[in-house]
């Protein structure tokens, strides 16, 4: 067993892990922040996005170690503190980008991670950014709108509803 | 001017706030104080006999708490099938037993052969490891028709033979149907394979098995589109535990789209096993667990051909259709080829004779079962890709081929059984017309040609039987249960209201639509119901959810139970306005009396009912609660018309959806935005398995196509921007709400479009010789394809 200590969601927090405890289950088990899903054994599906140090990670592909001394932040940590929610989750409300929910905090955190380096992303640079990102549910519209609003560009003219 | 409240409001979901902000709770979510963690070994092989296991090894591991095998399940029951069909010569489908651990043989890679009990589940992992298993392998049968052939291997040693049942649809028709093409001007053939799939909901399976010992109660939570079906068929029929003793809670839930529906060996084990060892027991299936244990969907092998007169007018269809059972047969897989499939062959248009067969097939694969749609698209693909194939053939426009055969009065009788109530698939298709721009699709195959591209256009129409449907027919039809819903309304002391029902939400925004519902019967802010479901403790009973169902079955329920609720508050406001109850009238939340300027709120006539100092207990009851059980008199028949227009590259052979939408008729609509959305994600399923996803089994009964390294799931960047409208309304006439469902539309009726316009590219950039591709329409497919 190892010693970590890493701040998530601002908050410092420490435990001991095995060397093969991947960071998902870190967050999922020992710090029972069970917003970060795990839908695949591949890193495919992008259901465990999360940010560490500021850029988005598959916290499947990491090992929790890996995470040593790091800045996490999950899907907990995304509204403010009063629970108003920030402009991706409100653009994903809104734009009704998500159904069952589940690909829902890995699409939101992909979608932080591109609009901090792409604040106006094109419709193509939003899907291009999300291929490592899958839903089931959506058929991708009303995501790839939702960020689009999120970004702040007018998505009036993109279908209906 | 859009409606913000009540039935027609696009009001955005509530259910949103937690599942954006990570405080949902799905099944996996859920871990109990001194829970145990279970692993699944699993063969590895196709088909083999089990000679011996042994335990001893891995017993003596760390952390081991316990393992079973199949010798622990010894006079227990096995999982039952849901639906026996009657083949075509009267008699019952072969129904072998499908046992919760393997005993004596495996039958498909991943069926279950030990269970391994663990403080966790990396230590239940590697105890695994340890387990000596002893088999022979045996040769596998995987292809449908060789699994057919005399002397093939059989995957059951005690059944006949690999077929389970050989149906006609409608047998008595045969002779007239061949007639019928004797006599046509002309005949168009098709075979064609609908490719087996995976629905691949998001969120993997999960179980967690609880015991009390002090009551003798067991709890299951599990990833359950309908957790009553699972508590009916796991207590009755696996474990002999009677209901009052057996809750089944299903919580947040990432997804079902058909695969969540049936009762696992998972959770029969995890239930029998924390009663063993009287401690919690969870299962948390992996991505590649899921592949290999997920019934599977589709996997059809078809012949179909129509006869035309010399007016191209249809006379007759006739299909022969194998369909894969895989190992054994899941919940309702005897099904979905038959009453699903066959009742569904007229599609939209006006054909007098039709003949299906349908020969029902056991491989050494997954089982298959109902995946979104369930034997409506098979049926879909075969008709509209068969039409299409012949105006091709006949040198008609496919549109006008099709209007020519539409179903134009109704009720409409179809000689396959099923009475369609209501639509206009005129409407929907001129509606399409506008929506797709058909008018501007030449210039814009003028624009791809000028960048090298052939660019195509696929139109097709389809029709399903939705809201399953009357128990007294489905039980005729070989169904063992009953496929009503039900519902309580609880009103509280308040006004406040809490909706308990049968349906489960897995996505379908029904916290949000259902009290749109009874928010417009009562006049009331639609914020002032709650909606509660997926936990049999709370609910007093429900089928669940699927078949696009939910609405038209249980929010039909709710209707009754609103009313019910309705008619007793009448009689309260009666008293309190001391008037004639005949003369109250409920608007916007109020009672008055007709005619007077008299009027009493809703609040305080629930508050009476709670607080009955002033009130008619001579007469009734305090309280305001109502349940309603619902059963449909009919089916709900959703039709519409979609359009595809793709690109196709010459040189690789890669095909881009460029333009796709979709006309639905989907009677009256509470909340559009979901029904948009619910269209969305059902094209977006629907071009994934026309151009991408494919379930691939070696000749071994191996599964190639095991993780999403090899299975190809759609990605944003594979589907365009959709157009959908359902404006063209024709509402259902025998559910209250008129509604007729639309959870599948999209995914029955996409998949022909799709491939409808890469034939219709292929062949006007001069690849004539080009007739049929089958799904998946991958770039290696159309290559080769173009080569010739």
């Amino acid at each position: 067993m190892t010693k970590i200590t890493m701040t998530v969601n601002g908050k410092t927090v420490s435990g001991d892990v095995e060397g093969r405890t991947l960071l998902v289950d870190f967050l999922r088990k020992d710090l029972r922040l069970t917003g970060t899903h795990v839908g695949c054994d591949t890193s495919q599906c992008g259901a465990c996005t999360v940010h560490v140090d500021g850029v988005a990670v598959k916290s499947c592909t990491m090992f929790a170690a890996e995470a040593d001394g790091a800045e996490v932040a999950t899907i907990e940590g995304q509204a403010a503190p009063d629970g108003t929610l920030n402009a991706i989750q409100a653009a994903f409300q809104e734009h009704h980008g998500l159904q069952c929910g589940f690909c829902t905090p890995g699409m939101v955190m992909a979608a932080a991670d591109l609009l901090k380096n792409n604040p106006k992303p094109t419709e193509a640079e939003v899907r291009h950014h999300l291929e490592g990102n899958i839903c089931r549910c959506t058929g991708y519209h009303n995501i790839v709108k939702a960020i689009l609003a999120a970004s702040g560009q007018d998505v009036s003219q993109i279908a209906a509803e | 001017m859009p409606k913000d409240n009540g039935i027609g409001a696009s009001s955005k979901r509530r259910e949103d706030i937690r599942f954006l902000t990570g405080t949902g709770q799905y099944t996996d979510d859920i871990n109990i104080h001194g829970q145990t963690h279970v692993y699944f070994l699993r063969s590895d092989m196709a088909h083999g006999r089990i000679n011996s296991i042994d335990t001893s090894a891995a017993a003596a591991m760390p952390g081991v708490v316990r393992i079973f095998t199949g010798d622990d399940f010894q006079g227990i029951g096995g999982l039952p099938c849901g639906w026996q069909v009657t083949d075509k010569h009267g008699n019952p489908m072969q129904e072998p037993a499908h046992p919760v651990l393997a005993q004596g043989k495996v039958r498909h890679v991943g069926d279950p052969i030990a269970a391994v009990i663990a403080e966790s589940l990396e230590q239940a992992r590697d105890a695994a490891e340890a387990i000596d298993v002893d088999m022979t392998e045996l040769p596998a049968v995987v292809d449908m028709k060789a699994a057919l052939a005399d002397g093939a291997t059989k995957v059951h040693d005690d059944l006949d033979s690999n077929l389970c049942y050989d149906w006609g649809f409608v047998e008595e028709n045969k002779a007239a149907v061949d007639a019928a093409f004797e006599n046509a001007a002309h005949v168009t053939t098709l075979e064609l394979v609908n490719n087996r799939l995976v629905a691949n909901p998001m969120e993997p399976r999960v179980a967690v098995g609880d015991y009390n010992r002090a009551n003798d109660e067991s709890t299951l939570y599990t990833t359950s589109q309908n957790p009553h079906v699972i508590r009916l068929l796991m207590g009755a029929f696996v474990l002999g535990i009677p209901e009052h003793k057996l809750r089944v809670v299903a919580p947040d839930v990432g997804g079902g789209f058909g695969t969540k529906i049936f009762h696992y060996a998972e959770e029969a084990f995890c239930t029998f096993a924390a009663r063993q060892i009287n401690r919690p027991v969870k299962w948390t299936s992996s991505r590649s667990e899921a592949f290999m244990s997920d019934a599977h969907g589709r996997d059809h092998v078809t012949k179909i051909e129509l006869a035309l007169d010399a007016d191209n007018n249809f006379q007759a269809i006739r299909t022969e259709t194998y369909a894969n059972m895989g190992a054994y047969l899941s919940t309702f897989a005897p099904s979905v080829p038959t009453w699903l499939h066959g009742t569904l062959m007229a599609g939209n248009y006006k054909t007098p004779l039709i003949y299906v067969n349908v020969k029902a097939v056991f491989t050494n694969t997954v089982p298959v079962d109902a995946y979104r749609g369930a034997g409506r698209p098979e049926a879909t693909y075969q008709l509209e890709r068969l039409v299409d194939k012949a105006a091709r053939e006949l040198g008609v426009d496919p549109i006008a081929l099709r209007r020519q055969n539409f179903i134009t009065e109704f009720p409409y009788a179809t000689p396959v059984a099923v009475e369609y109530d209501t639509g206009d698939y005129v409407a929907t298709m001129d509606k399409l017309e506008e929506i797709a721009d058909l008018a501007g699709f030449e210039a814009r195959r003028k624009e791809s040609e000028a960048r090298g591209k052939l660019r195509g256009l696929g139109v097709n129409c389809y029709i399903e039987a939705c809201g399953i449907a009357p128990s007294n027919l489905v039980g005729q039809l070989g169904a063992r249960a009953g496929l009503y819903d039900a519902a309580t309304v609880r009103v509280n002391a308040t006004g406040s209201i809490s909706v308990m029902v049968g349906a489960h939400s897995h996505g379908q925004g029904h916290e949000t639509a259902f009290p749109q519902v009874v928010a417009d019967m009562l006049g009331i802010d639609e914020n002032m119901i709650e909606i509660v479901h997926g936990d049999s403790s709370k609910i007093p009973f429900g089928m669940g959810t699927y078949g696009s169902r939910s609405l038209a079955v249980c929010g039909s329920a709710m209707v009754r139970a609103t009313e019910k609720i309705i008619n007793k508050a009448k009689k309260i406001a009666s008293h309190l306005l001391e008037a004639s109850e005949a003369d109250i009238e409920l608007k916007d939340g109020q009672f008055s009396v007709k005619g007077t300027d008299k009027s009493v709120a809703w609040g305080d006539v629930t508050l009476a009912a709670y607080v009955p100092h002033n009130y008619p207990l001579e007469d009734i009851e305090p309280g305001l609660e109502e349940t309603a059980f619902y059963d449909p008199s009919n089916f709900t028949y959703p039709s519409g018309a979609y359009a595809c227009e793709v690109e196709v590259d010459p040189d690789t052979g890669k095909v881009t959806v460029e333009r796709f939408s979709a006309a639905d008729d989907f009677g009256n609509i509470v909340n559009p935005m979901i029904v948009t959305g619910q269209v969305h994600g059902g094209v977006g399923q629907g071009i994934g398995q026309a151009l991408l996803e494919n379930c691939v089994y070696d000749e071994n009964g191996q599964l190639l196509s095991a993780s999403y390294m090899d299975y190809a799931m759609p990605r944003a960047s594979d589907v365009p921007f959709y157009t959908v409208d359902h404006s063209c309304q024709t509402p259902c006439t025998h559910n209250p709400l008129g509604v007729k469902g639309c959870g599948e539309a999209g995914a029955i009726g996409s998949p022909p479009a799709v491939v409808n316009a890469v034939i219709d590219a292929l062949q006007s950039g001069g690849h004539t010789h080009v007739t049929h591709i089958d799904m998946p329409v991958s770039p290696q497919r159309v290559w080769a394809a173009m080569q010739g």
